[in-house]
């Protein structure tokens, strides 16, 4: 409820056109400032009692740039996302994928897996409901693995930090392996190792709901709800994302990258992946650390791989889901997409 | 009396939709039971995709994301 509350409730026109210019003016205000972030940043570093180009001057300078750079880019992603995944719900993807088993249906689970809205405190039911559906197993494999590895944000944020060309290979390769993972394992009938209750449960019907009637206005609400609950959530770990990238960037010498990082080390692709699963963050706060690795010279493949794995394999998630797959079916899921990545990673440190 | 029942496994945002329902009931002078549901096998089986959902004498409302408070108004009173 507004603070208006006490006056009469302007005629919902009125309010609509407040919205609408209030959306506008904050798009204008971010824009304003987003080309502010140098001037920002040398500012504040200047506030310091260190030289500009010493270790120290760099990560704080790297610092001041990428915190409100990050913010304004991460509140424009999620509000956008927010108002476009109204228009989606897991209960419609759900009659859309219900006994797809045809080759489409997988790179439809994935789309789907990006567009609608789900919390990931929300996959147990929602695994059950797909299943219990007959959406097949690979086909909401493809859901689950594509809704967080190719989240808009992760890829908005790496466009942002990185360039178009890293973001466009992420977005390919990550949603090439959310399609062949759950591709892989439909074809593995793995339905047996699903945890018995699962396997044997009728799920009722999910209910009817009232179809509720949405204006655009209410969509623009939900964009900034969804701003409200997701930076609100995050930004810790985006601080402490850029924090990690900031001592990258000033403090770790290039040589010492290029032989843990670098093109040669074959070994450091599974290190990645390996390092990246217990790594618990999300898209937002990664990327600040893949763009000092990049900047430092640390090999394209070997970063892929790394964001990939804290993305994608996180071990919440794999606790989450343990209550509906056997121990057995989960560490197939992780050998699968950890196959994904680990040839995705090994392949662009090959070609570069 | 109505019954009331949350669904959701603990996250956050279930925990503000049982107090929000709690409050609106109280406030609306609605005699409620309200009880939240947190076993995955349940939430399934009440046909809940997304959390939080919520039932109310056993129809479901709604499922997925905070509920607008005007609309549990109405679904409480109904």
């Amino acid at each position: 409820m507004t603070a208006e509350t006490h006056e009469i409730t302007p005629r919902p026109e009125a309010s609509d056109k407040l919205w609408y210019a209030g959306i506008a003016a904050a798009a204008v205000v971010g824009w304003l400032a987003y080309g502010q972030l140098i001037p920002f940043s040398e500012w504040v570093t200047a506030l310091f009692p260190v030289a500009r180009i010493s270790h120290t001057g760099e990560a704080i300078a790297f610092f001041a740039y990428d915190v409100p750079k990050v913010l304004l880019l991460l509140t424009s992603i999620v509000f956008v996302t927010g108002v476009l995944r109204s228009w989606f719900s897991p209960e419609k993807t759900r009659a859309i994928l219900a006994g797809k088993r045809e080759i489409l249906g997988y790179p439809l689970a994935a789309m789907l897996g990006v567009l609608t809205p789900f919390c990931s405190c929300s996959s147990v039911p929602l695994f059950i409901g797909f299943v219990s559906a007959g959406v097949p197993l690979g086909v909401t494999f493809s859901f689950l693995i594509a809704g967080p590895m190719v989240g808009p944000v992760g890829l908005g944020l790496l466009y942002g930090l990185v360039g178009w060309k890293i973001a466009t290979i992420y977005l390919v390769f990550g949603f090439s392996i959310a399609t062949i993972a759950g591709y892989v394992m439909g074809k593995m009938g793995l339905e047996r190792y699903l945890q018995d209750w699962v396997r044997d449960l009728n799920a009722g019907p999910v209910g009817d709901l009232p179809e509720e009637k949405i204006t655009f206005v209410d969509r623009l609400k939900t964009g900034v709800e969804q701003v409200r609950e997701i930076v609100g959530n995050v930004w810790i770990w985006v601080l402490i994302g850029i924090g990690i990238g900031a001592l990258i960037h000033g403090y770790v010498p290039e040589a010492m990258m290029l032989t843990i990082m670098g093109n040669d080390a074959w070994w450091s692709v599974p290190a990645a992946v390996v390092v990246g699963v217990p790594m618990y963050t999300n898209a937002a706060g990664v990327i600040p650390i893949v763009e000092a690795l990049l900047g430092k010279g640390a090999a394209l493949g070997t970063t892929l791989a790394f964001m990939m794995s804290v993305i994608a394999l996180s071990l919440p998630e794999m606790i989450i889901l343990k209550q509906v797959l056997t121990l057995r079916l989960i560490a197939i899921f992780i050998a699968v997409v950890a196959s994904g990545i680990l040839a995705t990673g090994f392949l662009f440190n090959a070609i570069l | 009396m109505k019954n009331v029942k949350v669904y959701g496994p603990g996250c956050k945002r279930c925990e503000t939709t049982e107090a929000m329902v709690k409050d609106a009931a109280t406030r609306l002078g609605i005699e409620a039971n309200v009880e939240k549901i947190t076993g995955p096998r349940e939430i399934a089986m009440a046909g809940v995709m997304s959390t939080p959902g919520i039932t109310i004498d056993g129809k479901l409302v709604h499922a997925g994301g905070l509920p607008g408070k005007t609309k549990l108004d109405e679904w409480l009173s109904a």
